[in-house]
């Protein structure tokens, strides 16, 4: 990587905050994404992973609270600048200007990126096989898409946001856009990127963030949901003492009749033998997969 | 349409399964580890490079490196500074030998066990059932997959 390793953080939020009028879009959001790093940020539509974006993009204000990417200032117009030369950003809505054809948008963008890759706009100009003197406005939506893939991914961003990038994609060039991002992780960019797919997270993140209703529920890394994450379920024969499973690691409980299902993060063993302890019979601990974590988290207490 | 061929180590490796409750990294690791045992891959051979099998697996880059620097811990790989990494020669390690014994001796044991479980009428799924719960239990560790 060229860039100093002065700080470690590619995304830094405090309490970031957006208010919609009364509606709280984000409320007091802290999170930090590692430089070089994938991160998947999930959320349920409406969690607040847009608004949350548009803020680190500097397209929109935050109500509180800070944020800083690749070490400026989100708030400070100056710095957001300095900050959008540095970062790629593809929404779900592939913007491009109509009266350009599809080179001319090329040597456009270009002209404002001076770390621009010729090597990666011709490795996609021949894979994709875009007209070049076509006028964006007449290009097919799958062109749209190609021709917005190759302005971001050839500006040598480093750090590219990718707000539901695969959404709308056929299967081939959902692939292949992952195969862009791992591509450009592996010439240092850090990544931030929105999705419902949860798969396509599993495949290719090395770290997780989890929102719902403008707050973080979950941090964590792909590498601790295999090996600490568990489900442990155990039958009772007398009645349990819920307040003996307050320990540490213990994300959820939900009793049904005589089984007790126990989400944990960590600490798996300690949790299991004291279930067993407890005159659980029959304590089965099991992996739990991304999607069932995180459906688990996002379930509504009953309260 | 051709049949078409592609003699690229990178198609040495199959696409890991996200979802198996077994992280990718290890997942790969034990491939590269296969690779080796069958001689798919010889001492001396040379491996993807970093990138070149990130994006072919379309896994992150940061999982690839990681697994070649392990192996490399372990003796079976050898990096060499600016030239990608290379399965060490046996010279260099008795890893290769020793291990393939050692793991066909596992299949053989893992066999038996199949075999008695099914004789006593549980079902596949159930056999694999047990086997991650023990696993999960027993040491906070996770199954490797072959």
């Amino acid at each position: 990587m060229e860039t100093s390793v002065k700080q470690a953080y590619a995304i830094e939020t405090e309490a970031l905050t957006k208010y919609y009028g009364d509606f709280e879009a984000v409320r007091g959001l802290t999170m930090l994404v590692p430089k070089g790093s994938i991160t998947g940020f999930l959320g349920q539509n409406g969690a607040g992973k847009s608004s949350t974006i548009r803020m680190l993009l500097g397209m929109s204000r935050p109500t509180r609270g800070s944020g800083r990417v690749l070490d400026f200032d989100i708030a400070n117009e100056k710095q957001s600048i300095e900050m959008r030369k540095r970062v790629a950003y593809v929404g779900e809505d592939k913007r491009l200007y109509d009266y350009m054809t599809v080179g001319q948008m090329i040597d456009f963008t270009k002209a404002f990126y001076p770390g621009w890759r010729d090597d990666v706009e011709k490795k996609l100009l021949e894979e994709f096989r875009l007209p070049l003197d076509r006028l964006t406005k007449k290009l097919s939506k799958g062109m749209r898409t190609q021709t917005a893939l190759l302005l971001a991914f050839a500006r040598g961003a480093e750090l590219l946001i990718l707000d539901e990038p695969t959404e709308g994609l056929d299967p081939v060039m959902a692939e292949k856009l992952l195969e862009l991002v791992v591509g450009a992780a592996a010439d240092g960019a850090s990544i931030f990127f929105s999705s419902h797919q949860i798969a396509e997270v599993e495949q290719i993140a090395d770290r997780i963030l989890l929102i719902d209703r403008g707050q973080l529920l979950l941090d964590t890394t792909l590498d601790s949901i295999s090996t600490d994450f568990r489900r442990i379920r155990g039958v009772y024969d007398t009645a349990p003492v819920m307040s003996a499973l307050a320990l540490d690691g213990v994300k959820r409980v939900a009793v049904d009749g005589r089984t007790v299902s126990v989400m944990v993060s960590h600490n798996s063993v300690t949790i299991a033998e004291r279930m067993r302890a407890q005159s659980a019979t029959a304590v089965e601990v099991s992996p739990m997969t991304l999607k069932e974590i995180v459906l688990e988290s996002l379930k509504r207490d009953q309260s | 349409m051709s049949l078409s061929y592609s003699t690229n180590t990178v198609t040495l490796f199959l696409k890991p399964n996200p979802a198996s409750g077994v992280p990718i990294y290890l997942q790969l690791k034990e491939q590269v580890r296969h690779a080796c045992e069958t001689g798919a891959l010889r001492p001396g051979d040379s491996l993807p490079g970093i990138r070149a099998l990130a994006e072919s697996m379309v896994i992150n880059p940061n999982t690839v490196a990681r697994v070649y620097r392990e192996l490399e811990q372990e003796g079976l790989l050898e990096l060499r500074h600016g030239v990608g990494a290379f399965v060490a020669q046996r010279g260099t390690t008795r890893w290769t030998a020793a291990r393939t014994g050692q793991m066909k001796a596992a299949q053989k044991a893992a066999r038996t066990f199949v075999g008695e479980l099914r004789r006593r009428g549980i079902e596949s799924d159930e056999i694999r059932r047990l086997v991650e719960a023990e696993l999960a239990t027993s040491d906070g560790k996770v199954p490797l997959v072959g």
